[in-house]
């Protein structure tokens, strides 16, 4: 039982686990729909293990990128194949652990499945349902910390996802080309990146870890525009999940001849 | 405009109480410490902790439709004028009597904050502060301790038994702002982690959610000082780079 409710420390003697009388519940309810359709999704894609790349317009799913897999498509695999081609491991699975724990210890995506998952608490002054707390001072939680390590990685798959979106615009028979796909996978990265550099590792790296901000200006005007970023880390985190299904799915679609890819150059 | 509004009342001490409704009248402009005010009009016997009516000195903290909030600073135009407004005594701390808690909590782990400690051999005058240096720490002195980030706090409010091994937000951001002190050589960064309890936080922002001062405590004060803990204990490349560059205390 919480202690808001048991009131043996001489507080009011309050039985109800919240007076609240707003929809406190509609946030947490909406990131626990959201967050599980996200990891439905992206879990089914990952295992499919096709329909990940149109040869012809040299698009690649950010699902697959890097494809490093025996089975990947030998123009889809820019650095090489080497992972054994077996069901149970996705052709990006050197990359696709380190973006996972990217986002589960990043600091936004913690608020959000705290509250929505674990109810830890499900909202501000409702009592959360344990008897117990004992935060990110322990294992497993206490792994929250190496955050900033998938922060260095994320930076590397940022740099491939951006190779991935230029050489889009070279077609197969190596002249220039340009179509939806190309706008939506350009678009993705720049989101990506905005998420990237928006993250409160990043932030604290840039110029966060300083006490002399007026002896590192250079660090302390990065530090400024990272933090304007950082303000909009939620907003980004959730319109990066968008864009990634969004480019996935129109790729798929595309490769699976739902529908062709809509040309404006070529 | 004056119109009837049922405030329901926590009375009671820490023994025994009851949520009592009261018919009260509300005029225009009005905010919730104005009923409250009314209200010892023919309850005297009321117990409200005040003061400046305007949002500066913190005192008058309380649960407002279960909410923490500032009665002084909650309007009743907010609330629907057939709608009964709850109003109960801050939840994490012991109860005096009727909307009255004793935070004396806070006060004891204000004491165990070291104070500012200045390198030993500056003299006075010697070091001349920058803009830039001072701005950072002005959000975080913008606090008015009118402790609901610490009462809101599940950490403390959902567990009574971390209440020894955990200062709360405020005082996790009055080390922040210590640490981030171009003068300060005090060893915050171990300080907080190993006997402020930084690590309970799980940064679901509740602390900033209810901050009358809108000050981000999480984003500003909570997770830089997280993040300089793990300079500290769990990043080689920061600690590697400050071998070499020779960059500790920048």
């Amino acid at each position: 039982m919480s202690s808001t409710t048991d009131a043996s420390a001489g507080r009011a003697q309050i039985t109800a686990r919240t007076l609240r009388t707003d929809r406190w519940w509609l946030p947490p309810l909406l990131n626990f729909a959201g967050l599980v359709a996200w990891v439905a999704y992206a879990t089914v894609r990952a295992f499919l293990q096709r329909d990940y790349f149109v040869a012809e317009y040299n698009y690649l799913t950010p699902f697959y990128s890097p494809c490093f897999s025996n089975g990947c498509i030998e123009e889809a695999a820019h650095f090489g194949r080497f992972l054994p081609d077996v069901w149970f491991l996705p052709y990006a699975a050197l990359t696709l652990p380190f973006l996972l724990f990217f986002r589960l210890t990043c600091y936004y995506y913690r608020k959000a499945y705290y509250r929505a998952f674990w109810l830890s608490p499900p909202a501000c002054a409702v009592a959360e349902p344990h008897r117990k707390y004992t935060g990110e001072t322990r294992f497993p939680l206490l792994g929250q910390n190496l955050h900033r390590y998938f922060f260095y990685a994320a930076v590397i798959i940022s740099v491939i996802n951006t190779y991935d979106a230029v050489i889009s615009f070279v077609k197969h028979d190596g002249s220039f080309g340009l179509g939806l796909g190309n706008l939506i996978l350009v678009a993705n990265v720049v989101l990506l990146w905005a998420y990237t550099l928006s993250c409160h590792s990043c932030r604290s790296i840039i110029g966060g870890r300083l006490n002399h901000f007026s002896k590192h200006p250079v660090r302390f005007a990065l530090w400024g525009y990272v933090s304007r970023l950082n303000t909009k880390h939620m907003q980004l985190a959730w319109t990066t999940l968008a864009s990634l299904a969004i480019t996935d799915f129109y790729i798929m679609a595309v490769s699976a001849g739902w529908f062709s890819d809509l040309r404006i150059v070529g | 405009m004056t119109h009837d509004q049922v405030f329901r009342v926590w009375r009671g001490d820490s023994v025994d109480g009851e949520l009592i409704d009261y018919p009260v009248a509300v005029n225009e402009g009005e905010v919730v410490l104005d009923i409250i005010h009314r209200l010892q009009q023919t309850e005297p016997d009321l117990a409200v902790r005040w003061n400046c009516k305007a949002g500066k000195c913190g005192s008058c903290s309380m649960e407002i439709n279960g909410r923490p909030r500032l009665a002084c600073m909650t309007r009743m135009s907010t609330f629907d004028e057939t709608e009964t407004i709850t109003i109960t005594p801050l939840r994490t701390f012991p109860l005096v009597r009727d909307l009255v808690t004793d935070v004396s909590f806070n006060y004891e782990k204000a004491r165990e904050v070291p104070s500012f400690a200045p390198p030993a051999d500056l003299g006075p005058g010697e070091y001349r502060m920058q803009q830039v240096d001072v701005e950072r720490s002005q959000e975080f002195r913008k606090c008015i301790e009118c402790y609901l980030c610490q009462n809101t706090c599940h950490v403390v409010r959902d567990h009574e038994e971390n209440k020894e091994s955990f200062s709360g937000p405020r005082y996790l951001m009055r080390i922040a702002e210590l640490d981030m002190h171009p003068l300060d050589v005090a060893d915050r960064q171990k300080e907080a982690q190993e006997e402020h309890g930084l690590g309970f936080c799980n940064i679901t922002k509740c602390c900033t959610e209810v901050c009358p001062e809108h000050i981000k405590i999480t984003d500003n004060a909570l997770i830089p000082l997280k993040e300089r803990v793990v300079d500290r204990k769990y990043d080689p490349l920061v600690w590697l780079g400050s071998k070499i560059f020779k960059r500790a205390g920048a």
